[in-house]
């Protein structure tokens, strides 16, 4: 077992470019000191780590490629990897460490929105910079923060839309326990609200608990004939929801699933046979039909191995490293407070389409509704026309009705009454 | 003339004890201004910042040796206690830093519009300080009392103590609209004294406070284990039945020292907090109350710098080696653990103290220290004997 | 009203059974040797791994294979997990008896290094450790047949043997082939299929619904604790195994060999541990971290059910699975309310009606519990004053 970890040890070593992909290590710069050092701030071991290391891996293919056209300003990126260990105060202590010690001109980091909230006074105090590639519950805009996930308005409503125009209008919630579902299910519940939709019941499972039993018993006892089922269950619940509700004889004729945090990797992982049917509400799919995708897919495969699949964090992860190139290469320097005035309005030929980084920090997006078929991709069933703008703080939600971000503007700043509220 | 005699050895016994004591307190005033005053001018703010909050965790070490090391209870709940004394600072701090009428921010995430009842006891910071010691005291107490009271020992005690660890757990994880469930609270951009407790000036007060609570922590502990009542825990460690037969009632010393030992904890769990800039149930975790009481594993049971030196050590470690190789460094931890409890079973302040000095001397080629009576250890019989124990 | 009766029960045993499949392995073990094994969720976890890699192997092969594919991993898992239940016997928990608490920690962190190796297992791992394997164990055979075994020798082998076999796996690591390079498994989890007839469930009148999952773990956990019981009371081993867990010394006087007695066992709690690995991948995901979602409510079972006797494992998980049924689904709180006079007690289950706030429900209960029969349902007798 000692092999691996001497291997990891000997990355600032020089290693020929070809070696072991997974392995995490950038190939050598061609001088010590020429290097831009940037972060990578995800969870390796514990819960999260089924999700994350698929992350760090988009990453790792995006610097690679940026490096082997020539870098940043003419410098190679070098990547310093942390463990988060799926723990919110280490996620805090590694982001100083990254700040600190290492000096990181960036960090792309974070899956969980309660790793974000941990690191969020860190990257504040500091003044530093942090890329967020996963869609949220939103009602946050950091100056600190580049998101380029979905906000609420970018995934959830338009999921909640489509399926009150399409599924039937009982929804019956059912959720991780922890912050993102919370909040969803309470943006979804002022929205149902507003659209003369039901929300029937709602239900939470702890992270990594397995036992769905008494959830598929209230949902049958809320949702007799059938009905919606909205589903933003995180990591391994997942599995068990899926396995034990079709065991239960619940089909998606009649019980359909949107999930908001199952995309290619997670399906499977669950496995197919038990998702046929059900929906999903992402930007990306891989089956996205763009010039940009096809390219992304087969260079993805061709580094990580055939029967490896590419989702929606993932291409956020990837678009990320190339908008944080894009802006350094603009402002022509890695100061941080140049970089982030340089990144609005930056735009980039995605995989998913064209992206453009906003003032509120989060980037327009094409918002895709699709179906689980039997390959264990997903059929896109509805497709918005262009990007959507995001809407960090909630318009359904009383408390944050008519607030706004802006940071280009010193007088407006993360949150800002509106003139039409 | 009799009874003269004994005497006189008594008292240079005393005098000899006194010089000890002198010497040893000399030793901690040296290294608490060591760690106060010279270390913060070799060390990184970032560094310095890590120690800081693994002095913390020597504090909960050194409550853990108190129940574990000197009356052996495994406790695996002490997360719990830890996380008490986190919240009760972390709660004052959100309240302190808000304007008049204004609820932490959290709370509009869930539409919670009125400040739940306990939380009003935080406002005052004395009532905090006071509800992070007593609170913890209390749960311990109450827990400690029911579980001593039936006479569970052992394994089933370490069992108790992680249910009510996963009850809490679930509990706080669970409450959203009491307590901002998994997020938990932060501490970082909260305001005390009208400093930001993130700010560098606040983070190196508490590290000079953290490093003379430790010190205390250490001299209250040393104090207890060294007079009757210690000779009282060793006495139930390891032979409860004994001292009840003798009796005394084992139930309530118990119940004393793990209740001190949970307002140590939440001592702990509050600098903790502060330093690291945030609670969350995550301090619950089953895993990191097993690591706890590993720590003092690795530095030595029963042993008070024991407790210290193997929370600073494995921790540290863990800090280095997670930075180090950061995708395999598992394998490192659970090897070190393995390790000490199979070749180390004293720990590493045990094996100082028993071990390295004999190990020293047959190195310098000199006879081994004897423990009883040279025939008896000397005799070639003896000594064929207990090679053969050996292997 | 009596088909939701069933249906609850139904639910209730279905959850308790999947608990004491869990739990069986670590009440033999703790029964016996008074051991704690925090490796057993991790035990758990190779068993699912084995069947992952089965359910792979009868893709390829095809035909009726994935049909059949569980039932030839139900005994491969058994025998994965009892061959490294046996290794962790003698070469850890053997050197700790007596020191329960100390085998408390050595097995954490024996399951620290069981996790992060399905995470980064690879070939080159793989092929290193037998290199050392070779080495280190062919070294000391050769050794030993000329009797000068010294401790000093045999370290100076083990950090020999454990060089070389770094070096051989770094150089392969290095060589640049994904195929020697390429982690297994990784740390993402894997997916495990049912068999179709696995799937779906068996309808009876109009909202019944058994998962034919659950029922196959029944009907398996069932098999297992038959099997157990034969083997404990039918098999002279077994009657070693009992005469051992009553009374260790005694036995050892009456020529027991109790070190054996001690290997079996806890290669048979292993094993057990093993086939509830391969009976959770029906329900749930195959992760690093199966294990650690099982493991503590594996060990409330033990607890509650007194140490000793199978009887109150069983007992026990069957009473945790229905309470925890009951209170999280909301039965209780809607059973309750047809009568007002009990409404105070109603919103009280209506709070703990979340799977969240259930388990809190039935932890306290377990706390609760134990201060009344603090030795679990049913415990040993004897005449001491301890428990």
């Amino acid at each position: 077992m000692g092999t691996a970890m001497l291997l990891k040890a000997c990355g600032s070593a020089p290693d020929t470019a070809d070696s072991a992909p997974a392995d995490g290590d950038a190939p050598a710069a061609a001088g010590d000191g020429e290097t831009i050092k940037v972060g990578l701030l995800h969870s390796l071991s514990g819960t999260m780590a089924i999700s994350e290391t698929t992350v760090v891996d988009a990453e790792m293919l995006a610097i690679k490629e940026i490096n082997a056209a020539g870098g940043v300003l003419g410098k190679q990126i070098e990547p310093i990897q942390e463990d988060g260990a799926s723990d919110w105060p280490t996620f805090a202590e590694k982001a100083e460490k990254l700040i600190d010690q290492d000096q990181v001109v960036t960090v792309f980091g974070c899956w969980t929105s309660a790793s974000r909230k941990a690191v969020l006074p860190v990257f504040e105090s500091k003044d530093h910079m942090l890329w967020y590639p996963v869609q949220y519950e939103g009602q946050e805009c950091s100056k600190n923060i580049f998101y380029t996930g979905a906000a609420p308005n970018q995934q959830i409503e338009p999921a909640v839309d489509w399926l009150l125009e399409n599924k039937g209008t009982d929804f019956f919630l059912v959720g991780s326990d922890y912050v993102f579902p919370r909040t969803a299910n309470t943006i979804i519940k002022e929205q149902l609200k507003a659209k003369g939709g039901n929300t029937v019941g709602e239900d939470y499972l702890p992270l990594g608990n397995t036992e769905v039993t008494p959830i598929i018993t209230k949902i049958k006892a809320a949702l007799p004939n059938g009905g919606v089922i909205f589903n933003s269950l995180n990591g391994d619940s997942n599995v068990a929801f899926f396995k034990q509700l079709q065991g239960a004889g619940m089909t998606p004729d009649l019980y359909p699933v949107m999930s908001v945090s199952i995309a290619e990797e997670e399906v499977r992982q669950i496995g197919k046979e038990f998702l046929i049917g059900h929906y999903a509400a992402w930007n990306y799919f891989q089956t996205v039909e763009t010039p940009e995708n096809e390219k992304w897919v087969a260079d993805f495969k061709a580094e990580y191995g055939e029967d490896r699949v590419t989702n929606d964090p993932m291409e956020a992860a990837y678009i990320m490293v190339y908008l944080w190139k894009q802006a350094v290469e603009q402002a022509g320097t890695t100061d941080i407070a140049a970089v982030r005035e340089a990144a609005y309005g930056q735009e980039f030929a995605a995989p998913e389409g064209p992206v453009t980084m906003n003032v509120n920090h989060h980037i327009s997006k094409t918002v895709r509704i699709g179906e689980i078929r039997d390959d264990g991709l997903f059929d896109i069933v509805s497709s918005t026309d262009g990007p959507i703008d995001p809407v960090p703080w909630n318009q359904y939600v009383p408390d944050t009705k008519g607030f706004a971000c802006d940071w280009s503007d010193p007088a407006k700043g993360g949150k800002y009454e509106t003139e039409g509220a | 003339m009799t009874a003269e005699t004994p005497l006189q050895p008594r008292r240079a016994a005393k005098a000899q004890k006194a010089k000890f004591q002198l010497i040893e307190v000399g030793i901690v005033i040296a290294l608490m201004l060591v760690l106060a005053l010279i270390l913060p001018l070799l060390l990184s703010g970032f560094r310095l910042g890590l120690l800081g909050r693994f002095l913390s965790l020597a504090i909960v070490a050194l409550g853990i040796d108190l129940i574990w090391g000197f009356t052996g209870l495994l406790s695996l709940g002490h997360g719990i206690f830890f996380a008490l004394g986190g919240y009760a600072f972390a709660m004052h701090l959100q309240l302190n830093s808000l304007g008049e009428g204004q609820l932490p921010e959290f709370f509009g995430l869930y539409g919670v519009s009125e400040l739940p009842f306990f939380w009003q006891r935080f406002y005052s910071l004395p009532l905090t300080l006071l509800i992070m010691i007593l609170v913890p005291t209390l749960v311990a107490g109450v827990l400690g009392y029911l579980v001593f009271r039936n006479r569970i020992r052992g394994v089933y005690f370490s069992i108790l103590t992680q249910a009510a660890l996963v009850v809490f757990f679930n509990f706080f994880n669970g409450q959203q609209e009491l307590i901002n469930g998994t997020n938990g609270l932060k501490t970082d951009t909260s305001v005390l004294f009208g400093q930001q407790v993130g700010g560098a000036g606040m983070q190196e007060v508490f590290y000079i406070i953290t490093v003379i609570l430790l010190a205390l922590v250490y001299v209250l502990c040393r104090w207890i284990t060294s007079g009757r009542f210690g000779r009282l825990l060793v006495a139930i460690r390891d032979d409860e039945n004994r001292v009840r037969f003798s009796g005394y009632n084992p139930t309530w010393f118990k119940v004393l020292v793990f209740s001190l030992s949970g307002a140590i904890a939440g001592l702990a769990g509050a600098l903790y907090t502060v330093q690291s800039g945030i609670v969350s149930p995550q301090y619950m975790d089953i895993a990191f109350s097993i690591e706890m009481v590993i720590w003092v594993a690795v530095g030595g049971r029963a042993t008070l710098v024991g407790a210290v030196v193997g929370a600073l050590l494995v921790n540290w470690a863990r800090a280095l080696l997670s930075e180090s190789f950061p995708e395999v460094w598992l394998f490192f931890q659970g090897a070190l653990f393995l390790l000490v409890v199979t070749v180390l079973p004293e720990g590493i302040v045990g094996w100082l103290r028993n071990q390295a000095g004999a190990k020293v001397r047959s190195l310098l080629g000199q006879q081994e220290a004897l423990a009883t009576y040279p025939s008896l250890e000397l005799d070639p019989d003896v000594q064929a004997e207990k090679g053969e124990l050996v292997d | 009203m009596i088909e939701g009766l069933i249906g609850g029960l139904f639910n209730g045993i279905s959850i308790g059974a999947v608990l004491l499949i869990v739990a069986l392995g670590l009440a033999i073990v703790f029964g016996l040797m008074g051991v704690i094994n925090l490796a057993h969720g991790e035990l758990m976890m190779l068993g699912a791994y084995t069947t992952y890699v089965v359910q792979n192997g009868a893709n390829l092969i095809g035909g009726v294979a994935p049909e059949i594919y569980i039932l030839v991993a139900l005994p491969l898992a058994f025998v994965v997990a009892a061959l490294t239940g046996l290794a962790l016997e003698r070469w850890v928990i053997r050197y700790l008896y007596g020191r329960p608490l100390e085998t408390l920690l050595a097995t954490w962190g024996v399951s620290l290094i069981l996790k992060q190796f399905v995470r980064s297992v690879n070939w080159a791992m793989v092929i290193g450790l037998v290199v050392f394997a070779l080495l280190f164990f062919g070294g000391r055979w050769l050794i030993q047949k000329q009797r000068v075994l010294s401790p000093t020798i045999a370290t100076v082998m083990g950090v020999l043997s454990g060089a070389i076999a770094l070096v051989a796996g770094l150089i392969m690591n290095q060589s640049g082939s994904t195929a020697l390079s390429r982690a297994w498994f990784s740390a993402r989890n894997v997916d495990v299929t049912a068999p179709s007839w696995l799937r779906g469930g068996l309808s009876l009148g109009t909202t019944l619904q058994f998962p034919y999952a659950r029922l196959f773990i029944i009907v398996l956990t069932v098999l297992c604790l038959v099997g157990v019981y034969w083997f404990l009371q039918g098999s002279s081993w077994g009657l070693r195994i009992r005469s051992v867990t009553q009374n260790r010394t005694m036995s050892a006087c009456m020529g027991i060999p109790t070190e054996r007695v001690d290997a079996l066992t806890f290669a048979l709690g292993s094993g057990l541990a093993g086939i509830a690995g391969c009976a959770v991948t029906l329900l749930g995901s195959v992760g690093p971290n199966l294990g650690s979602n099982y493991i503590v409510d594996a060990f409330m079972v033990v607890v509650v059910g007194g140490v000793g006797k199978l009887v109150g494992s069983i007992v026990a998980a069957m009473v945790i699975g229905i309470i925890t049924y009951l209170v999280g689904s909301g039965t209780l709180a809607l059973l309750l309310a047809p009568y007002p006079a009990m409404s105070p007690v109603m919103d009280l289950f209506t709070f703990f009606a979340t799977t969240s706030m259930a388990k809190v429900m039935v932890f306290a209960l377990i706390i609760a519990f134990l201060q009344v029969r603090p030795a679990g349902m049913f415990p040993q007798k004897g005449r001491t004053a301890e428990v």
